[in-house]
C-alpha cells in the first residue's frame, strides 16, 4: 500500500522524461511549424506567380494548339503583361503554366526532377552531372577558405601583439572589402595565367580574399575578449605574453572564431562562383550558371542556384558540427 | 634592381618610422599617420617594385600608369560610374532596404511570422544569392532595373535579419519604463525601440554596401549595355588593357569606400549614444 502511494524513484524518473519529452514536443510546435508554414506559403505563392510569369508563353502556346485566346492577335499581345494575358485567359494559362521548355520561372517540381535527373541519373563523372560541378566548385572554395581562415587568424594575431599593425592594417582591411571582388575576379585569373597558374589556384585566391575579412573581424574581438580581471590574474602569475596569449587569449577566442568561420565559408563559396563567371570556365556552379543564361536555359539556373544553395548549407553546417565537437571538449559549451 | 633595392629600403625605412609613432605619445596623430603612411608605402612599393623587376603591363601595371589611364579616360569612367552606381546599385540599395525594414518591422509586430521568417531568412542571409542575377536579367532586361533588382535581393536578407535582431534589443527594464508611461506600440517604436536597434541595423546597412557594388557589377557580366563598371572591365580584359581594368577598379574601390564611408558617418550621428562611439 505504502509503495502504491508514494512514487519510487523510477516512476519519478519516467515522469521527468516524459516531462522533459513533453516540453521538447513543445519547443518543436514553437519553433519547426512555423518555420514549415513560411515555407509552404512562398511555396503556394511561387507556384501561383508562375502563371502570370510564363503566361505569354502559355498563351502563346494555346494560340498555336488552336484553342481561342484572348486577344486572338499576336501583335496585339506582344506589348501586354503577363498579369493581364493571366486575367484575360485564365484557363490557359493555368494549364500550360507548369510544362513548359524554357519557363520564365520554373516551378518548384520543375527544379526538383531536374535536380534529380543531374544528381542521380548521370554518372558523377559526366559534365552533365551537378555532383560533379559541384566537386569543382567544393574543391576551390575549400582551398580558398583554408589559406583565407589562416591569414585571417596569422593577421589579427599579428593586430592584437602589435599595435603598429592594429593601425595600419586594419583600415586597409576594411578597404580591401570595399572593393568589388568580381572587379578583381577576371583580372586576377587573367594575371596568374599569363605568368603560368591556371585551373584551381585563381578562384581560390578569390575565395581567400573574400573569406579572410570576417575571420580577422571576429578573431581580433575574440582575441581581446577576455576582461581586465582574466588579465590581471595571469599577472599575478607571472605570466609572460607569450604565455598569456596561448592559455587565455588563444582559449578565449574561439567562439568568436568558429562564429566568423561560417561566415568565412559562406562567402568562400560566394568567391568561387563569381570567380567561375567571367572566366569562361568549364566547369563549377558559376559555369553552369553563365551557360544558362546564354542559351536560356531557365531550369538548369535553378537547378545550379538549388544545388549551390544546397552546398552553402552543407558547409555551414560542417563548421556548425566542428564548432559544437570542439566547444565540448574545451568545455566551453554553454 | 637598384630601383628593388630601393623599394625594400623604403619599405624597413617606412614600418620602422610606424612602429616610432605607433610607439608615440600623440596616438590621435598616429591613428591618421600610421594608415596613411601605410597605404602610401604599399603604392611606392609597387610602383618601384613594377619598374624595377620590368612587370610587363599585361600582368601588372604601376600605379602612375593607372593614374595616367584614369586621366585620359575620365568621361568613360564617368559615364560607368552612373551607369553602375547610381542607377543599379543606388536604388536597388534603397529598395532592398526599404523593403528589409518594412518585412522586419513586420515581423517584430507577428511574433508567429517571426519564429517563422528569421531560421529562414538566416539561412538565405548565407546563400549565394549572387546567382540569381541570370535569372533577374532575364526577367528585367539588360538595363539598369535588373541590375538594381539583383542588388535589392541581395541587401534584402543581411538588412531585415539585422533589423529583427535590433527591434528586440530594447531591455526588459526600458520595456517596462515605456508601459508604465502607458505609451502604445507606435510611441514606443519610435521612442525606444527604433533608436535601440538603429546599432543593428547600420551594421545591416554596412554589409549591404559592399554587396550592394558586388551585385549591380555581378549583374552586368550576364548582360549589359555598353557601359557601366563591370562590362568595361570584362572588355577591356579581353583587349588586355590592364591600366583601363585598374582604373575601373579604381574607381569603384573610391565609390565602394565612400558609400561606405558615408554610412559610417551617418551611423556615428545617429547612434552618438552607443558605448562604441564614446571616448
Amino acid at each position: 500500500m505504502t509503495e502504491a502511494a508514494a512514487p519510487g524513484p523510477a516512476t519519478l524518473a519516467a515522469a521527468t522524461a516524459r516531462r522533459r519529452l513533453a516540453a521538447r514536443g513543445a519547443a518543436l510546435r514553437q519553433s519547426v511549424l512555423p518555420v514549415l508554414g513560411v515555407i509552404a506559403a512562398l511555396i503556394a505563392f511561387w507556384y501561383l506567380a508562375c502563371i502570370p510569369m510564363n503566361a505569354a508563353q502559355s498563351v502563346l502556346e494555346a494560340a498555336r494548339a488552336g484553342a481561342p485566346v484572348t486577344p486572338a492577335e499576336a501583335s496585339e499581345r506582344r506589348g501586354m503583361s503577363g498579369l493581364a494575358l493571366a486575367v484575360q485567359n485564365p484557363a490557359e494559362a493555368a494549364a500550360r503554366a507548369y510544362g513548359q521548355e524554357r519557363p520564365r520561372l520554373p516551378a518548384p517540381h520543375q527544379i526538383g526532377a531536374e535536380v534529380w535527373a543531374a544528381t542521380a541519373q548521370v554518372a558523377p563523372t559526366s559534365p552533365r552531372s551537378l555532383l560533379y560541378h559541384g566537386w569543382v566548385t567544393l574543391s576551390a572554395t575549400l582551398l580558398g577558405f583554408a589559406f583565407g581562415a589562416a591569414l585571417g587568424v596569422l593577421l589579427a594575431m599579428g593586430i592584437v601583439q602589435f599595435r603598429v599593425m592594429d593601425l595600419s592594417v586594419m583600415l586597409w582591411a576594411i578597404v580591401s572589402q570595399t572593393v568589388p571582388i568580381i572587379a578583381i575576379a577576371p583580372m586576377v585569373i587573367v594575371v596568374l595565367h599569363s605568368v603560368g597558374i591556371s585551373g584551381i589556384v585563381p578562384k581560390a585566391a578569390i575565395a581567400a580574399w573574400l573569406s579572410f575579412f570576417p575571420v580577422v573581424v571576429g578573431m581580433v574581438k575574440g582575441l581581446r575578449s577576455p576582461d581586465a580581471a582574466q588579465l590581471d590574474l595571469l599577472k599575478t602569475y607571472g605570466a609572460t605574453a607569450r604565455q598569456t596569449f596561448l592559455s587565455l587569449r588563444l582559449p578565449g577566442s574561439t567562439p568568436y572564431l568558429f562564429a566568423s568561420l561560417k561566415i568565412a565559408v559562406a562567402a568562400a563559396l560566394v568567391g568561387t562562383i563569381v570567380a567561375e563567371l567571367p572566366t569562361g570556365a568549364q566547369a563549377g556552379f558559376g559555369a553552369r550558371l553563365l551557360a544558362g543564361s546564354y542559351y536560356g536555359q531557365t531550369v538548369q539556373i535553378w537547378s545550379a542556384l538549388v544545388a549551390a544553395a544546397v552546398l552553402a548549407a552543407l558547409l555551414v553546417a560542417l563548421v556548425g558540427a566542428a564548432e559544437r565537437l570542439v566547444l565540448a571538449r574545451m568545455g566551453l559549451r554553454r | 634592381m637598384t630601383l628593388v633595392a630601393l623599394a625594400l629600403a623604403l619599405w624597413a625605412g617606412a614600418w620602422a618610422l610606424n612602429v616610432r609613432l605607433a610607439a608615440g605619445p600623440d596616438q590621435r596623430r598616429a591613428a591618421l599617420l600610421v594608415p596613411a603612411l601605410f597605404g602610401l608605402t604599399l603604392l611606392m612599393l609597387w610602383e618601384l617594385l613594377v619598374r624595377g623587376l620590368a612587370v610587363p603591363m599585361v600582368i601588372l601595371p604601376a600605379p602612375s600608369r593607372i593614374g595616367a589611364a584614369i586621366a585620359a579616360n575620365a568621361p568613360i569612367l564617368w559615364t560607368d560610374f552612373v551607369q553602375t552606381v547610381l542607377r543599379g546599385a543606388l536604388p536597388g540599395y534603397a529598395i532592398g532596404c526599404a523593403a528589409a525594414f518594412a518585412v522586419a518591422l513586420l515581423a517584430d509586430r507577428v511574433p508567429l511570422l517571426r519564429r517563422g521568417l528569421l531560421p529562414v531568412a538566416g539561412m538565405m542571409a548565407a546563400l549565394p544569392v549572387v546567382g540569381v542575377a541570370p535569372i533577374l536579367v532575364m526577367w528585367f532586361g539588360f538595363d539598369w532595373q535588373s541590375k538594381a533588382a539583383t542588388v535589392a535581393v541581395m541587401v534584402f536578407f543581411p538588412v531585415m535579419v539585422n533589423t529583427v535582431a535590433g527591434l528586440s534589443a530594447a531591455e526588459a527594464m526600458q520595456r517596462d519604463l515605456m508601459r508604465t508611461y502607458g505609451a502604445g506600440y507606435w510611441s514606443a517604436l519610435s521612442r525606444l525601440h527604433l533608436p535601440a536597434a538603429m546599432p543593428f541595423v547600420f551594421n545591416g546597412l554596412k554589409i549591404a554596401t559592399t554587396l550592394a557594388l558586388v551585385g549591380a557589377i555581378v549583374a552586368e557580366f550576364f548582360g549589359s549595355p555598353i557601359r557601366g563598371i563591370g562590362f568595361r572591365i570584362s572588355t577591356s580584359v579581353g583587349q588586355l588593357a590592364l591600366d583601363m581594368v585598374w582604373a575601373e577598379i579604381a574607381v569603384a574601390a573610391l565609390a565602394g569606400s565612400a558609400f561606405y564611408g558615408l554610412i559610417a558617418v551617418t551611423e556615428k550621428r545617429v547612434t552618438f549614444w552607443h558605448p562604441s562611439n564614446r571616448d
